[in-house]
């Protein structure tokens, strides 16, 4: 209890006094994660909604791997990634191994079959003459996508929620393909398995500290969003 | 109600087939300007699909829609026949915003300048008795409330025709009926040519100035309200219509345009053609069979038989009395007249109906 409490202490000093490490890793896990999470919006939405509006033979092994995909383990994609771009990998290339931008692509990976999954599943529980109705209203196929998307718009944000979430708080993809660099590639996660491993207990929940009142922050202003948007 | 003039819609050797299955084939059917056209059939009979192929909103597998004479091909003439149109569905279908945002939604998807937009928005609403509802929220709103929201937004767009998809079948009798009233006001204040999916023959009547009545994706018959109701052109269109006496025999005897035809023993005689020995099916509507008491009475009916009465049931507005006259007779009698004869099951009546009052459906050799 003693451990915690003073866990909390820490946390309290460094947030108050601004501690610049603590600040530059709070930053990086949030522009890594916020990046990751932007990139599967942009592929989960379109995915999710082609996949919820096409009809295509295939289409239902198509969702299974998408929702098997929502429940990918960070490591596994870690170890791909790190294959991929690993020197003598097939994009070795790049140069981009021990990166932040391995990171985002890494997270990216990870957020975007949760996203597409959402969304697909938010398009699907509309009601089926909903398209039909927005058609009838004189739509072209591009406004009633919109339409719908709109439409879905409050479980979409779960989505967003769940996806951030997901990625702002693994540590198996970020450690593998980040490195856990000093001032570089470190994030609140990688950074918590650190200190936990040297036994600096106190910083490890200071950190954690950090990383779940940015989780709620974040989520909170979404579900404000949300809830906002809910009938008066 | 054609007048002449060239029909708004028309459809010919209209196909769908759905799974290997063809579920629509219409040769011909057409709506003029200004009619109110009622597709009248039961659950799964294809009414709904029929409407959605006419509004060009699932794929044709064979056959054409033309609208005033244009035919439907592209994508751009689809579009534009489209917004040309209006639908309403069973369900209200409402956008998760206000009932003004709801009602301008077709309006916004056309690209239509916001003044206009909130000019034609609000007059619709006055039109619907719904300009105090403008910044209700949509999902807040009751089941009567949404679907007056949804043919609001369907009349904003001032379309030239509407379609609609049994509007009213999910809403309870008061607010249906309220709505029924609205809507035939404004029909008849706009003069919007309509094409209305329903199976309540009630409503069929009181909206439309014709009825095609929809069976497995066929028309077992089309023609004006009274015609259906009275002169169906099948077995299958007099049982929906409420035909509930359906007989078939042999023709015993002509003579004159009056036919013999002996069910069960017993002749009922009728209009029509046909030649004796042939098998003849014919019907006589409830309403059409009046109730004598067995103590006397005079009638200048043809066909008079001695009944006994089997059982009477309560529709509400009226009774309906299952005779046994050799023959099973169905009659609807109104609450007035079941007092003032004091029937009771078990009476021994007279059942009456005039030969005018049998519609011959066929009459041919077996």
């Amino acid at each position: 209890m003693e451990l915690i409490l003073e866990g909390i202490y820490k946390a309290i000093a460094l947030l108050v006094t601004l501690d610049a490490e603590v600040l530059n890793i709070t930053l990086l896990s949030l522009k890594v994660s916020g990046t990751a999470t932007l990139i599967s919006l942009v592929l989960g939405l379109s995915t999710g909604t082609l996949l919820a509006l096409a009809e295509f033979p295939g289409k239902r092994l198509l969702v299974s791997i998408v929702n098997t995909g929502m429940g990918l383990p960070p490591v596994v994609v870690g170890l791909f990634v790190t294959i991929f771009l690993w020197r003598n990998g097939p994009f070795g290339f790049l140069d981009i191994m021990y990166t932040p931008t391995a990171m985002v692509i890494a997270q990216a990976i990870i957020a975007t079959p949760i996203v597409t999954g959402i969304t697909l599943a938010s398009i699907q529980n509309l009601p089926a003459n909903l398209q039909l109705q927005i058609l009838a209203l004189g739509a072209t196929r591009l406004q009633m996508v919109l339409i719908l998307i709109k439409e879905a718009r409050l479980p979409l944000l779960a989505g967003v929620m769940a996806g951030f979430g997901g990625v702002i708080s693994e540590v198996g993809a970020s450690i593998m393909v980040g490195g856990n660099i000093k001032g570089y590639s470190r994030v609140l996660t990688t950074a918590t398995v650190m200190e936990t491993g040297r036994g600096n207990f106190d910083v490890a929940i200071a950190l954690s500290v950090i990383l779940l009142l940015l989780c709620f922050l974040i989520n909170y202003v979404l579900t404000r969003i949300q809830q906002r948007e809910r009938p008066r | 109600m054609s007048n002449g003039a060239p029909p708004i819609i028309e459809v010919k050797n209209l196909t769908v087939v759905r799974g290997g299955v063809q579920v629509l084939d219409i040769p011909s059917l057409q709506l003029h300007e200004n009619e109110v056209l009622a597709l009248i059939g039961p659950n799964g009979a294809g009414k709904s699909t029929l409407l959605l192929a006419m509004a060009s909103l699932i794929p044709l597998t064979s056959g054409e829609i033309r609208c005033r004479g244009e035919v439907i091909t592209s994508d751009r003439s689809v579009l534009a026949y489209r917004r040309r149109l209006a639908m309403v569905f069973q369900e209200p279908l409402l956008f998760d915003t206000t009932v003004y945002e709801n009602v301008a939604a077709g309006l916004k998807i056309r690209g239509m300048a916001r003044g206009d937009v909130r000019k034609r928005v609000m007059s619709t609403l006055e039109l619907f008795n719904m300009a105090h509802m403008a910044d209700r929220y949509a999902r807040k709103i009751s089941g009567g409330e949404a679907q007056r929201t949804s043919l609001a937004r369907a009349f904003a767009l001032e379309p030239e025709m509407i379609f609609l998809d049994e509007p009213f079948s999910a809403l309870d009798p008061p607010t249906r009926l309220a709505l029924t009233e609205d809507l035939e006001r404004i029909l008849n204040e706009t003069g919007t040519a309509a094409i209305m999916a329903t199976h309540d023959q009630l409503e069929a009547l009181r909206l439309a100035d014709s009825v095609a009545v929809v069976n497995r994706g066929s028309i077992a018959q089309s023609g004006s309200p009274v015609e259906v109701m009275n002169r169906p052109a099948d077995e299958f269109v007099a049982s929906f219509v409420g035909m509930e006496n359906i007989f078939s025999g042999k023709v015993t005897a002509t003579g004159e345009g009056l036919l013999t035809v002996t069910v069960m023993g017993h002749p009922v005689q009728l209009h029509g053609s046909a030649r004796a020995g042939e098998e003849a099916v014919f019907c006589v509507r409830p309403e059409n069979i009046t109730i004598i008491s067995d103590q006397g009475g005079a009638t200048s009916a043809r066909n008079v038989f001695p009944a006994v009465i089997n059982k009477i049931v309560s529709m509400g507005a009226y009774y309906k009395l299952h005779l046994d006259c050799g023959i099973p007779l169905v009659a609807s009698l109104t609450l007035q007249s079941l007092s003032e004869m004091n029937l009771q099951k078990g009476q021994r009546v007279n059942a009456s109906f005039k030969a005018t009052s049998v519609h011959l459906i066929r009459a041919g050799s077996q």
